[in-house]
């Protein structure tokens, strides 16, 4: 079974030199620690950014530098500020190649649900719409399961959508799986996870 | 005409009115315009419908207007953070409309090019669709999101020049061109205010023909989540 880093790190195997993507908050944040020495990836941050860089030294915050998660972080050398629209122009209009993000619900269609749980506190789905629709491949990191050991890979979301169709492949950590036609394919299994073990877990039909 | 005013009291006295559509630049508590959101507090002025990515913190930002019951709806992309704003709309004293955020951007940045409405995929499927046009471009199906037209705009720039002529600083830059856009006046807020000339015209982020009022202030510029990495 994979802990949370190294979730991070097999999310990280998805980028390519040059790509420029998105990472959502949590443990796809935790991606850009295992981006491999040599490898030229652009991290943009929705709020109007590409080129994040690392949180500040302490004394070094500037509160008009900040992700869209708001916290304070850094520039870098080839970092480049826009405005919200022209942000979310370049997501929409599918320059953004990769976003990598947290989920609560998929489905083996490639639904998506991650922004609202009916009946308890929304807050909003931010700029997640907007994402999943617009770039170029969504890669779902979450637990396999949930807290209640119910499967999060669904036959069908239960939850509120955040886009249709959207998701490409789901790290969990019991292993790495893909939206193909018909189902979800298995690719690659957790250390120490056997592919039964991934087929128990998931109630959404496993095609191969 | 004269754009650069003394206080936002000043900017704002014969703009305001009950009931008005204020669209609003920043994003979290990054680029907001402080000083305006306080002017309209003092106001009084109420009923009002807010167009804001966000609806500030309890007692900063938006979040000052709705602990004095001036705000009526708000249409926004995400409103954590804010315990006051959660009350009031779970007791039903306050309409919300989400947006997801590049709508709510693309939104106004239309609304200010005189595009009344656009086709986005954003949403297709969710809730967000429910009630919507839509309509299949080469295969794809998309739906009809409509411009705001806001009544004013309210937003902070770094540095303006008398004309208007504004810069921002990095990512505070965000809601504010499209806020300024959509509105039918536009009241800046700044931390400085330079001579006209002195701002290299290839460097100018919104021209000043968006800006029609300018005000200088003191900004507390407060940061929501203060994250560091420790010393080398």
């Amino acid at each position: 079974m994979w802990d949370r880093d190294q979730m991070a790190a097999r999310a990280a195997k998805e980028l390519e030199d040059g790509m420029y993507v998105n990472l959502g908050i949590g443990i796809p944040t935790l991606v850009s620690n295992y981006i491999p020495e040599g490898m030229n990836v652009t991290l943009q941050s929705e709020n109007g950014m590409l080129g994040m860089g690392p949180f500040p030294f302490e004394g070094q915050e500037d509160s008009d530098l900040i992700n869209a998660g708001k916290q304070t972080i850094t520039e870098l050398p080839q970092t480049a500020y826009f405005d919200s629209a022209t942000s979310f122009g370049m997501i929409r209009g599918g320059k953004i190649a990769m976003a990598i993000l947290g989920a609560m619900e998929v489905a083996e269609n490639g639904d998506l649900a991650n922004w609202m749980i009916p009946g308890k506190l929304v807050k909003g789905m931010g700029g997640a719409m907007d994402l999943v629709s617009g770039v170029g491949r969504v890669i779902v990191v979450m637990d396999h399961t949930n807290k209640h050991g119910d499967s999060k890979l669904l036959r069908e979301c239960t939850l509120p959508l955040t886009g249709k169709s959207v998701v490409h492949r789901i790290i969990t950590n019991l292993g790495v799986l893909d939206v193909v036609s018909g189902g979800l394919e298995i690719i690659e299994c957790a250390d120490g996870i056997s592919e039964q073990e991934v087929r128990s877990a998931t109630e959404a039909k496993i095609v191969n | 005409m004269k754009k650069v005013y003394g206080t936002a009291e000043e900017a704002l006295k014969d703009l305001l009115f009950d009931g008005m559509f204020i669209a609003s630049g920043g994003f979290g508590l990054c680029g907001i315009p402080e000083l305006l959101l306080e002017a309209i507090k003092d106001a009084g002025t109420k009923d009002l419908t807010f167009a804001s990515n966000n609806a500030g913190v309890d007692n900063f930002g938006i979040g000052i207007l709705l602990e004095t019951r001036q705000v009526k709806k708000m249409i926004s992309s995400y409103v954590g953070e804010n315990a006051e704003f959660m009350r009031q709309y779970l007791a039903g004293e306050l309409e919300l409309e989400f947006n997801p955020q590049g709508t709510l951007a693309e939104r106004m940045r239309s609304a200010g090019c005189g595009i009344p409405g656009f086709y986005t995929k954003t949403g297709v499927g969710t809730i967000i669709a429910d009630g919507k046009e839509h309509k299949d471009f080469n295969g794809e199906t998309y739906i009809l999101e409509e411009s705001l037209f806001a009544d004013l705009s309210i937003i902070k720039a770094w540095k303006a020049d008398e004309t208007g002529n504004l810069i921002f600083r990095k990512t505070a830059r965000n809601f504010n061109p499209p806020a300024a856009m959509c509105g039918k006046v536009c009241v800046v807020e700044v931390e400085e205010i330079v001579p006209t000339g002195s701002i290299d015209p290839d460097l100018i982020h919104l021209p000043g023909i968006y800006v029609h009022r300018i005000i200088k202030g003191q900004h507390e510029k407060r940061i929501e989540q203060r994250t560091t990495r420790p010393a080398a």
